[in-house]
């Protein structure tokens, strides 16, 4: 090995606490990179696999009830390839030892064989027998939430008759990969189920023998879907058909979209974000450490080095560097990325993960990284080389200070001796401190980015659960009902308030933007379920027109008066032009609100509603739920409370998993940048602070010279980092916005407070740990060796 | 082929620091032959380390012409100015520039190893009597045996020109006259002519040429008939 290469292992033996310092640094940048994009790559490869094995359709309609041979006009449809056909209907349950009322979807399974399209993969147990009337396949969150196996018993209300059903087999279905109850906000597995059975049996509870009213349609590639979807339409109108949709309105896959999207942008937002702060802050460390190489790099260059050859030397150094920080960046984005993998894999339901390496994306972060490096050691080696020798190897000139600007005025007369140093030296070198301040904040403002979303989900749910949906529980019925219904509601046990509520499928249009989504009806002055404006503050419906959310009208481009397109996808389908007349917030779903009255008029059915908002006193929480139990007209309850619950679990291990592993890979950030800063300005003025030692400084003075001027460069760099961290948070937000659910900007106090918190204890630690360096300053070694 | 190792011919040197200018140089025309050792004496400031430098090609000079041989120092680029460094030129500098984390074997060896034809690394270092300190690190070393260890580095490379800013400055008078041995030593065995800049006044004795610089000006020149041996001088 030549002695040029000893030295670069020598001097990163030396360096190492800051060298790892710094290869931590861009580690964390090149971790987000790797680990965002390969959990939500290797969600969305299971997902694709998970389809294609159990033949996942591409299109899906219901109807009211439809004789078999119609599927034969369907498969005839040109571009279809198959056709499933099936009874799908909607219960309550009732389940030993719950009190709560819980729901099941349950499909009729085919008399032979398994289902063509939207098959399931069998977990556990056995399939029903085909001529068994209790026999079902539950799927696989119900029957874990219950510690339900084969053999376990329950039973469920269909069609009004209570029937007992045993479980032989626990099931997952790639079509309730999200499986959302009705009326839900999240998924539920105590109070929801989707229950296979079969065909016999299911269409002899609810009289469809010979009959379907479900079916699921595989398209030929290539094919456009829409075309398949008019036809299927028009097919089943005569039948009671609800409008087909295909996949990307298809509940479950689109809320998986949904998350896909937005982890998406988390790793496509946050990771470029904080790899260039990494950047730049390894960049500005780079610099300044090599700087401090001036007199070997002009002492190679005496003994005939070339410039290439000295700067080559540099550059291995920073490399080996970086490449330290590019693997351990690498190792952790691939073990956090198969942890979050695992999380979303957990919470969506699928059989198996694959977890899947993008070698561009590895390539990428470590390029960005490498890339980093080796442009600071460019700039900071350049500077130096370019002077000649001679003059690289005398040490600079004593800087030129300034009498500061208040000094002239003698404000400064009485401050510390300390203080006036400290002060002196930032001014003497403003880029430095200003680069070094923008790092500190930097660091500042990746605290905050990553800490302010629990806050801001915190008033999502505040004003979602308290302001706008403040019922206790909704009940939906299991058919359209007439308004007298509510009054039978007010006579449940410990029922306060009731409201009633109508929702329709509905294709909201305007010009060439179109979005499927519902219309929910609520009465004008509501107490219960109502809508909120910006501010949060419940508003009124207007008794005329329809009101949207920003998001919706968005999507399809309209604005407070404008007229739209409604076609309603339900009973009479017929299309009408309604005037938007107010845009509202809400967090939750894509939603059109109107009053129910002007929903019932566009409907042309009469006063009817779907389900009731209700308040009930909670003492008598165990008799309403037995009640409600016992009503065959209630198809499902859904309860705030819980809702609330989950959904809170749910943002926790999913938003707030990744915000902490943001949160700690910006500590390595900040450590790694304030540890540099006072590491860096201590090899630059050891021979100084060594001087004032042996002029009879204690150790406490020189610490405080030093460590002065890093706590003044905090203290301006604090706020900044306030500012540009409020300006993180804005980009994290943009990121997180989704059809799902949209996260308010919300950077409160306590945020701000934390991540000062977080970024002065590791201030402090880097102090502190310089200052044991301070302390053991060889006043010898210092004063005699030029290094 | 002449018997002249450096001509200058009115060399001079100008620092521009801020508004300021520092004339270091103010028109130097030197001759110096093959084979001596010339002594540059003179004030602090008056421009010996400059001049050094420039002789070197570490600097470069403001006006003025420098010939090494029969090439011109002061025509040549970076590149140039590097290759003549390496092939021609060693250095001692007063602080010894020693690499710190490298042993004083391995600081020898980065010479040696881009020389064209270099002596061991050991052998240099045995020349000015550090056998037994190969693998002591800078720090591990005292001031004069560091200076020898920067010695054994500018001679490795068995260089035409070895050229010393201050080599004993820093150092007491026993290990000062163990440094000058050793580089009397060296011009007396390869021939190499060397330029030894100093602020003692005794040291000339032992040199073929002394010459004087104040203000940026040569002052005097004066040619030893008689030189004494380093352990002959007082200091
Ligand atoms: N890099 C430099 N920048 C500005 N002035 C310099 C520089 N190097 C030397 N000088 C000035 O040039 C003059 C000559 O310096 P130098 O050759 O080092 O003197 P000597 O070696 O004789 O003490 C001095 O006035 C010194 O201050
Ligand atoms: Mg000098």
């Amino acid at each position: 090995m030549s002695a040029l290469d000893r030295k670069v292992l020598r001097d990163l033996a030396r360096l190492w606490a800051q060298g790892l310092a710094i290869a931590m640094v861009l580690a964390a940048g090149v971790a987000t990179l790797v680990l965002g994009i390969g959990a939500q790559n290797s969600l969305s490869e299971t997902r694709a696999a998970y389809y294609e094995r159990y033949r996942f359709a591409d299109v899906f309609a219901g109807a009211k009830r439809a004789p078999e041979e119609v599927a034969d006009r369907l498969a005839a449809i040109p571009g279809v390839a198959a056709v499933h056909t099936r009874i799908k209907e909607v219960a309550l349950l009732d389940i030993p030892d719950q009190s709560e009322p819980a729901t099941g979807v349950f499909l009729s399974l085919p008399v032979t064989g398994r289902p063509r399209l939207n098959d399931f993969y069998l977990l556990s147990g056995r399939l029903p027998d085909p001529d068994s009337r209790h026999e079902v396949l539950a799927n696989e969150t119900f029957a874990k939430e219950h510690g339900f196996q084969a053999g376990a018993t329950f039973a469920a209300i269909l069609n009004g008759k209570k029937r007992d059903l045993v479980i032989t087999g626990v099931m997952m279905l790639p079509e309730y990969i999200y499986a959302l109850g009705p009326g839900d906000l999240v998924p539920d597995g105590r109070r929801f189920g989707v229950f296979a059975m079969p065909y016999k049996a299911l269409a002899g509870a609810f009289d469809l023998d010979g009959a379907f009213n479900d079916v699921a349609v595989d398209v030929l590639r290539g094919t456009t879907e829409a075309a398949v979807i008019d036809a299927v339409d028009e097919i089943l109108a005569p039948y009671g058909g609800v409008g087909a949709y295909d996949r990307e309105d298809h509940q479950s896959n689109a809320f998986i979209d949904a998350e896909l999207v937005q982890l998406r942008s988390m790793s496509f937002v946050i990771p470029p974000i904080f790899l260039a702060i990494a950047a730049f802050l390894v960049n500005i460390t780079i610099a300044r450490l090599i700087a401090l190489e001036r007199e070997q790099i002009g002492l190679m260059k005496a003994i005939g080095y070339s410039t290439w050859a000295v700067g080559f030397h540099y550059m291995k150094l920073v490399m080996l560097i970086a490449l330290v920080g590019v693997v351990i960046g690498w190792g952790a984005g691939w073990w956090l990325g198969r942890g979050l993998t695992r999380l979303y894999g957990d919470f969506f339901n699928f059989p198996f993960l694959i977890f899947t390496m993008r070698p561009d994306i590895y390539m990428i972060a470590a390029g960005a990284g490498l890339a980093a490096a080796v442009v600071g050691a460019v700039n900071a080696i350049s500077g130096v080389v370019r002077l000649p020798p001679a003059v690289a190897m005398s040490p600079p000139a004593p800087p030129r200070y300034r009498k500061l600007f208040t000094e002239r005025l003698g404000l400064l007369k009485r401050a510390p001796m300390a203080l006036t140093m400290a002060l002196r030296n930032i001014t003497r070198w403003p880029i430095r401190a200003s680069l070094t301040t923008l790092g500190l904040a930097l660091s500042i403002a990746t605290l905050v980015g990553a800490m302010f979303a629990e806050a801001s989900v915190d008033l999502m749910l505040e004003a979602t659960f308290f302001g706008a949906e403040r019922q206790d529980a909704t009940l939906t019925f299991t058919e359209i009902t007439p308004i007298r219904a509510v009054e039978a509601a007010r006579q449940l046990p410990g029922v306060l308030r009731v409201e009633p509520f109508r929702t329709v499928p509905i294709r909201l249009s305007k010009g060439h933007l179109s979005e499927r989504t519902s219309l929910s009806g609520k009465p004008l002055n509501g107490d219960l379920s109502r809508v909120i404006d910006f501010d949060l503050n419940p508003i009124s419906l207007p008794d005329q027109g329809i009101a949207m959310s920003d998001m919706l009208a968005d999507l399809i481009d309209a604005r407070r008066g404008d007229l739209v397109t409604v076609e309603i996808l339900a009973g009479r389908r017929e299309t009408h032009e309604v005037r938007v007349t107010a845009i509202v917030q809400d967090f939750f779903g894509l939603s059109a609100y109107a009053n129910i009255a002007t929903l019932n008029t566009l409907l042309r059915d009469g006063n009817a509603v779907d389900g009731v908002h209700i308040a009930f006193d909670a003492n008598d929480r165990e008799d309403l739920f037995a009640r409600v139990k016992e009503i065959p007209a209630i198809a499902a309850i859904a309860l705030q409370g819980r809702s609330l619950k989950l959904f809170r679990d749910i943002v926790e291990r999913n938003i707030l998993t990744m915000m902490w592993v943001y949160t700690l890979l910006a500590v390595v950030i900040a450590f790694g940048v304030v540890y540099n800063s006072v590491r860096i300005q201590l090899s630059e003025r050891a021979r100084e602070l060594a001087s004032l030692r042996v002029l009879g400084f204690t150790r406490a003075e020189v610490s405080f010279i030093l460590l002065g001027e890093l706590t003044l460069l905090c203290l301006v760099a604090i706020p900044l980092g306030w500012v540009l961290g409020f300006g993180m948070a804005w980009i994290v937000i943009q990121g997180l916005q989704s059809e799902l659910y949209r996260v308010p900007l919300i950077v409160n106090r306590d945020t701000y407070g934390y991540a000062t918190a977080v970024f002065v204890t590791v201030a402090v630690v880097s102090a502190l740990v310089v200052r044991n360096r301070i302390d053991h300053l060889d006043l010898i070694a210092v004063l005699k060796t030029r290094d | 082929m002449t018997n002249t190792a450096f001509r200058t011919e009115t060399l001079t040197k100008v620092y521009q620091t801020g508004d300021v200018a520092v004339h270091a140089l103010r028109g130097v025309d030197l001759t110096l032959p093959l084979g001596e050792m010339s002594v540059l004496l003179g004030a602090s400031g008056s421009g010996k380390s400059t001049l050094l430098n420039i002789l070197g090609g570490l600097d470069t000079a403001t006006s003025g012409r420098v010939w090494f041989e029969d090439m011109e120092l002061t025509a040549m680029g970076q590149a140039d100015l590097t290759r003549y460094r390496r092939d021609h030129v060693g250095f001692v500098f007063q602080f010894y520039n020693l690499v710190p984390s490298l042993t004083a074997r391995e600081n020898v060896a980065l010479v040696t190893e881009i020389a064209r034809d270099p002596m061991k690394p050991a052998d240099a270092l045995a020349r000015v009597g550090l056998e037994h300190r190969l693998d002591h690190f800078p720090a591990q070393l005292s001031g004069g045996e560091q200076q020898r260890v920067a010695i054994a580095r500018a001679i490795a490379k068995r260089p035409e020109i070895l050229l010393c800013d201050e080599p004993t400055g820093a150092l007491d008078s026993q290990t000062g006259i163990r440094v000058l041995e050793a580089l009397q030593h060296v011009n007396e065995e390869f021939g190499t002519t060397t330029v030894v800049i100093t602020h003692n006044v005794s040291i000339r004795k032992i040199a073929h040429r002394v010459i004087n610089l104040a203000d940026g000006r040569i002052v005097s020149e004066h040619v030893n008939t008689h030189r004494l041996q380093p352990s002959e001088v007082t200091w």
